[in-house]
């Protein structure tokens, strides 16, 4: 027993970090206080989506029932798919979800990256109050601006344009990636850039030389998460754009697919999910990124 | 003189520092005293307001729409910030244990964050639905009720039912970053807390607790800020019905700015919602700030 205990502690101490004296713990009691919970958070925070899916592909006599198994799918159809493909702009809402997200997260980033490099590396005189600044606005809520920005918007004829979503997203896109950046370039050491100084390299030669490469993983973050966050914007759409063609895809399938009393849910539940997918899947590849983005967007 | 430019900090923080500037000035800073004037305008949509002093206020505080969305703002944020604080806390001590497949759980349990709330919202109002909830269903098939629960059609079945949408959403944010700062305490406390013989609830609240309080400070301060602030979900949902008993500070001043076209008084709504926040971040930040010895100093 003591030399299997003794291989056990030192296997544990060798991967300590995670592991900690979780050896302890017996099969059984593992089972019941953590996977146990853990399946039972599991299920529901992913059921919805099961839902969204099976009803996307339910036909109507097995929607609007209370008989049989609502869990699984009799006999699946494309018609809600189909509907909402050819019946409904849902193609030109993917598109104008894309465009916007796409523009206002380039531009928020390039933005971005000069005003953290100049926060933090220029230090110019006052760059720790416009570091405060930057988190002040990044705490500002879109739902106690978009009023008074719906009248800016108004007054410089931009009103039911795309180009108010590209212009109005990046202020709360610009806060938080420069937030995020400014971390990152605190963590590139300082004496690189001394030496590429003394080089005789210009300022603009060690931005784009030295600091952003080495920034790589800190753009990926930043842009992955801001991407995630235009594509997710709900209340600007909704507020600056009134024409169909025009709304973002969260925008048009909860204002164009309900028709008076009477719910699709079979083509809202297919908008939702295929509404949903992009973001998951870029999401899938960028795992690492995005939380590594989010915790460090709370860190001080 | 493009080398003396490139030499003064100043001058090229001031450059570097202009695209990000000029949008947040022009959509962030502005609007924001726009909204301040706004509110004590009397300012429609399409007619430039005049000033009325506190007229806005004073209405709105005798308003009985405006109390039940004050009530309703400070119970939804309250129930829905503690459930998601103890949930989530609950599952990032699950995943800070030994598992296999841990990644996998971690990048499954964001995805309700990562996906456009408004899409999940649509979700939520199908699970929620009156005649044909699979939630009734089940209850129903197994014996605990009769007839189907109308989720949405009572003031406060339907109050539950949007903080159940609103936790659901919420607690991946919180588990996630609470799971990062559970990751930066070394294991070596909890050795050493179990030689001197500490259970493991002593362990979690002389060691785990006290290391994760600044964490659980700025995280909690951003999950009361975006609770408060909540749209996307009231809107989707239930529009602040049934009889407004869902209406929320920024539902309400979206009907009654953008819908109603009264933008003084919504504007008025907006800032009067400014306080309570300041209110929530102060507590956080003087309340549950980093101590002196939790960074390796002395205690006071």
């Amino acid at each position: 027993m003591s030399s299997d205990a003794k291989a056990v502690n030192t296997a544990t101490a060798e991967s300590a970090d995670s592991t900690g004296m979780s050896f302890l713990e017996t099969n059984r009691r593992k089972i019941f206080a953590t996977y146990l919970p853990l399946g039972g958070f599991l299920f529901v925070l992913l059921f919805p989506f099961y839902w969204m899916g099976i009803t996307a592909f339910k036909p109507n006599n097995e929607l609007l029932s209370r008989e049989g198994n609502p869990f699984w799918v009799n006999s699946p159809t494309l018609a809600h798919v189909k509907k909402l493909l050819f019946d409904t702009a849902y193609p030109e809402w993917m598109w104008n979800t894309v465009l916007v997200s796409v523009t206002s997260t380039f531009f928020s980033l390039a933005a971005s990256v000069f005003a953290a490099y100049a926060i933090e590396r220029l230090r110019f005189s006052g760059a720790k109050q416009v570091g405060l600044a930057i988190f002040l606005a990044y705490l500002v809520p879109p739902s106690i601006l978009f009023i008074p920005l719906a009248s800016v918007v108004f007054q410089l004829g931009l009103f039911d344009t795309r180009l108010a979503l590209i212009l109005t997203y990046p202020t709360f896109l610009i806060p938080f990636c420069t937030w995020l950046l400014m971390g990152y370039f605190r963590s590139i050491p300082f004496e690189l850039e001394e030496c590429a100084l003394i080089d005789g390299a210009s300022r603009w030669q060690i931005l784009t030389k030295i600091v952003l490469p080495l920034a790589v993983p800190g753009l990926i973050s930043a842009g992955i998460f801001a991407f995630t966050l235009s594509w997710n914007e709900f209340i600007y759409a909704l507020t600056f754009v009134s024409s169909s063609e025009l709304k973002t895809l969260p925008v048009g399938v909860v204002t164009e697919l309900v028709e008076g009393d009477v719910y699709h849910w079979g083509s809202l539940m297919a908008g939702a999910l295929f509404g949903s997918l992009p973001v998951a899947f870029i999401y899938s590849f960028f795992v690492e990124y995005y939380v590594s983005g989010m915790t460090g967007s709370v860190k001080e | 003189m493009f080398d003396k430019l490139q030499n003064s900090r100043n001058a090229l923080g001031l450059i570097f520092m202009m695209p990000a500037a000029i949008l947040l000035v022009l959509f962030l800073t502005y609007p924001l005293g726009l909204g301040v004037w706004l509110g004590f305008t009397d300012a429609k949509v399409g007619r430039a307001g005049e000033w009325v002093g506190f007229e806005n206020y004073v209405f709105l505080a005798t308003d009985s729409v405006t109390q039940l969305a004050l009530f309703n703002t400070l119970f939804y944020t309250t129930i829905a910030s503690v459930l998601k604080f103890f949930l989530g806390l609950w599952l990032a001590l699950l995943l800070n244990r030994n598992l296999r497949l841990k990644s996998f759980f971690r990048a499954v349990i964001l995805l309700p964050y990562i996906v456009p709330t408004a899409l999940s919202a649509i979700a939520f109002w199908w699970l929620f639905d009156a005649q044909f909830s699979v939630i009734s269903w089940v209850l129903v098939k197994m014996g605990i009720i009769d007839t189907y629960i109308d989720f949405l059609g009572s003031p406060w079945n339907a109050r539950f039912s949007v903080i159940a949408a609103n936790v659901w959403r919420g607690v991946p944010f919180v588990a996630i970053t609470l799971l990062a700062g559970l990751q930066t305490i070394s294991p070596s406390y909890y050795e050493a807390s179990a030689i001197d013989g500490a259970t493991p609830w002593q362990q979690f609240r002389y060691v785990t607790l006290p290391l994760l309080t600044p964490i659980i400070a700025v995280v909690m301060t951003f999950s009361v800020l975006f609770t408060f602030t909540d749209f996307q979900l009231i809107y989707v949902i239930t529009r602040g019905g049934p009889l407004n008993a869902t209406h929320l500070m920024a539902t309400l001043s979206f009907q009654r700015a953008i819908s109603g076209g009264a933008l003084g008084e919504g504007a008025a709504i907006s800032i009067a919602m400014v306080p309570f926040l300041l209110a929530a971040i102060m507590f956080s930040y003087f309340g549950l700030q980093r101590r002196v010895w939790q960074q390796g100093g002395g205690d006071k």
